[in-house]
């Protein structure tokens, strides 16, 4: 039981974040975590300022970039 | 710094694994014999289905396999761009499935949905077997070898590696290509829209409905629940659902019709303003929100189609091959040989996918043992939607497919004329026929609505209606298979837009520095104005043209989009031999010999001859010389303009080819040269070890 709810949970997981990648909205959590582990001076943008930030990059032609 | 690779080891098959591959692919023979043999009596669609799948099963685990060992040398040992270059954002590994489920919406639009339905007018069969092998051969090949060449190249782009591995000239020249490839492709969808919505008021007031329900989206979005996708698309999709339910009310309305009843060149004109306001908005306001509903609504539809295909399991009423593969068609003129290949270009090979493998794609590979399943499975899935897409056009009355696609000029513009002019093509319709489908789905005239929007959507309805009967069913499912193609159609034109307007704007830039600043208005609006006036005077050029557009327009983009598929598979050509794996050339070499071979056979019977631009420019020039008007013009002007269209697409087809024999002359010199040295000379990134960087 336990274990069938957790593969539903990672199903879950899993469509929510194809489909957020989708539209053009990278994995939040995994973006945290490269924050974390690789630039822990800077500060981490909460899920707000992260999608509008995402939201933006998409549509101009161009990606985001890291540094 | 060459590292020593281990040798990856072939695993040798289990003896009920062979058994299964063996069974796999005998069914699928013996489908594709029901197929492809059985004359005279109509075969059921699963027969298709069935033989399509087997086909792609064996492809991708036979073909697709050995590209990835033999031809590309793909290694799970090695680090991919996602992980050297890891920035949490558009570098990023990525599960596997996630990765296929972006590749596959990003590729997967309207084309493989539009090619299929036209290319039906010369029967099922030639369309199937090209999708099928071209897509086996070609388009798979193109994709997984692109996908293959940017993971090597820190997920560069293709133009960046058609300017290493060819020189710089030759990435400045096929960049300029997919620029005015992308003013063709805008313009093109866009007259598929003007094709389905003209005098049909419902189908106009649910794509207008589209517009404030995006807004309220955006607005929803940008300050009550920031970043819930899920949410705002439920509430978008149930609005959009109730407009669809309310536009009944309008069509059927004294007042309210008229208000959303255009033509043709009336609709042109609305998409130009549309085009220029939507792509100088701020993108959350209108283009964002519309983007998460066509992008779930697209792969929800696909689903849709694929189950109603599954149930309803249709016969197809089309024959396999019809009389008009001698080139004498009305949906689009020409012969099987070249313009099936470019009619079906989306489906079978497609051009643009190689822009896609080369960009978001590889940053998001975690590993190259996944690049079989993205690059090649994803494409072989397009594949199925183009099958699909041709099924449901094969599935309805040819006589209803004909009146349907073919223009005016051809078959009048009354249902008695175009009845008596369709059964003497041997596909025997009454005028009420017509009538009584026009009346199911909730319009006036089913008449010269090509495009294959609109056929797709009488297919889509009636496989739906044989699964949910009701009354006014079939006329909700038309009018929500038009709004799903609209939308995604119209939120290419947006995001096409803009980005023609960044490239503008950079050229802009060399001449005048202050118009490359984004942020500027004035810099923003002039280069907004120049690329939505490039895309809109096709457009409106579609929406006047005497063969009603698609006709016209869609061999343009065809062999456009041919160009740029001809123009990865030479790269991925000079790569191989770069490597020094000269054994397997032919394997992208074909692809690309049979891409150029079709698009320059079509592009020259588009220069010359009773089928080209230069014969209907000359025909309607020779009219104002006599002093006649020919239809659909009504002045002397109006004549002019289609003497300068049908010059201004001559001249285009002569700017592709041009293009083609350049590219090819560049991809000839790297590739003797390549071949004349002895050792590797491809920009490929030095070999790091997977197990040195992951964490």
């Amino acid at each position: 039981m336990n274990r069938s709810m957790q593969a539903l949970e990672s199903g879950w997981k899993c469509a929510v974040q194809t489909a957020r990648l989708c539209c053009g909205v990278p994995d939040y959590d995994a973006y945290v975590k490269h924050l974390r582990e690789h630039h822990p001076e800077r500060e981490v943008p909460d899920y707000k300022a992260f999608f509008r930030e995402r939201q933006e990059a998409r549509y101009k032609g161009t990606g985001g970039r890291c540094c | 710094m060459q590292a020593v690779m281990p040798a990856p080891i072939p695993v040798r098959p289990s003896p009920a694994a062979r058994i299964l591959w063996v069974a796999i692919a005998i069914v699928g023979a013996f489908c594709l014999g029901v197929v492809a043999l059985r004359r005279g009596e109509p075969i059921n669609a699963i027969w298709l289905v069935a033989a399509s799948i087997s086909i792609f099963v064996i492809g991708y685990r036979y073909y697709g396999k050995f590209i990835e060992h033999s031809v590309l040398k793909l290694d799970p040992t090695r680090a991919p761009p996602s992980v050297l270059r890891n920035d949490g954002l558009d570098y990023v590994p990525t599960d596997k499935w996630v990765v296929f489920g972006h590749h596959f919406a990003a590729i997967a639009g309207a084309g493989p949905l539009v090619g299929p339905v036209l290319a039906a007018q010369m029967g099922y069969l030639p369309g199937t077997l090209w999708i099928l092998f071209g897509v086996v051969f070609a388009g798979a090949v193109q994709d997984f070898m692109i996908l293959g060449l940017s993971l090597r190249r820190d997920a560069r782009s293709l133009g960046h590696m058609l300017r290493e591995e060819l020189g710089p000239v030759a990435g400045v020249v096929a960049m300029f290509g997919v620029l005015v490839l992308m003013m063709i492709v805008l313009a093109v969808l866009a007259l598929v829209v003007v094709k389905a919505l003209t005098h049909s008021p419902w189908g106009t007031f649910t794509v207008a409905a589209t517009i404030p329900i995006a807004l309220l989206m955006g607005v929803y979005l940008r300050w009550f629940r920031p970043g819930k996708i899920l949410e705002v698309s439920i509430i978008g999709l149930v609005l959009l659902l109730a407009s669809i339910a309310f536009g009944k009310t309008v069509a059927d309305s004294a007042t309210l019709a008229p208000l959303f009843d255009f033509d043709a060149k009336a609709l042109a004109w609305l998409l130009i303003a549309y085009g220029f306001c939507a792509s100088v908005l701020p993108v959350w306001l209108l283009l964002a929100p519309r983007d998460y509903l066509s992008t779930f609504l697209k792969i929800g539809t696909i689903a849709l189609l694929a189950l109603a295909i599954f149930l309803s399991a249709p016969t197809l009423q089309m024959p396999a091959v019809t009389k008009f593969i001698d080139g004498s068609g009305p949906v689009f003129q020409g012969g099987l040989f070249p313009f099936l290949f470019i009619t079906i270009a989306c489906g079978a090979v497609s051009g643009w996918h190689s822009i896609i493998a080369s960009g978001t794609t590889p940053k998001l590979l975690a590993n190259e043992g996944q690049a079989r399943l993205v690059g090649y499975g994803g494409m072989l899935m397009e594949a199925f939607v183009a099958i699909m897409a041709l099924i449901a056009a094969s599935s309805l009355h040819p006589g209803v497919y004909f009146a349907m696609n073919s223009p005016a000029a051809i078959i009048g513009s009354t249902v008695q004329d175009a009845a008596t002019t369709i059964s003497q093509w041997g596909f025997v319709v009454t005028p009420d026929e017509l009538l009584q489908t026009a009346k199911n789905i909730g319009e006036s005239s089913i008449l010269g609505r090509a495009g294959g929007a609109p056929t797709l959507a009488v297919g889509m309805a009636q496989l739906l209606h044989n699964i949910i009967p009701g009354g006014s069913m079939m006329a909700f499912w038309y009018h929500y298979a038009i709004l799903f193609e609209a939308l995604f159609i119209l939120t290419t034109v947006d995001a096409g837009t803009r980005v023609g307007r960044f490239m503008i704007q950079e050229i802009a830039g060399l001449i005048h520095k202050p118009l490359q600043e984004t942020k500027s208005w004035a810099g923003n609006l002039l280069a907004t104005a120049i690329c939505v006036g490039l895309w809109g005077y096709f457009l409106y050029q579609g929406a006047v043209d005497p063969l009603g557009g698609i006709n016209t327009l869609w061999p343009l983009f065809g062999i456009a989009n041919q160009m740029l598929a001809a123009i990865a598979l030479m790269l991925a050509t000079v790569v191989v031999v770069k490597l020094k794996r000269e054994r397997y050339v032919l394997v992208p070499g074909i692809p690309a010999i049979w891409l150029i071979v079709c698009t320059m056979v079509a592009g020259w019977e588009k220069l010359s001859g009773p089928i080209s631009f230069t014969a209907a420019a000359q025909k309607y020039a020779q009219a104002m010389q006599d002093g006649k008007l020919l239809a659909p013009a009504k002045t002397p002007a109006a004549m002019q303009q289609i003497v300068t269209n049908n010059y201004v697409d001559m001249a285009l087809t002569g700017l592709f080819m041009l293009l083609i024999v350049a590219m090819l002359g560049f991809s000839l010199r790297a590739l003797i040269r390549a071949w004349q040295t002895n050792h590797p000379t491809a920009h490929e990134e030095p070999y790091v070890a997977l197990s040195s960087v992951a964490n």
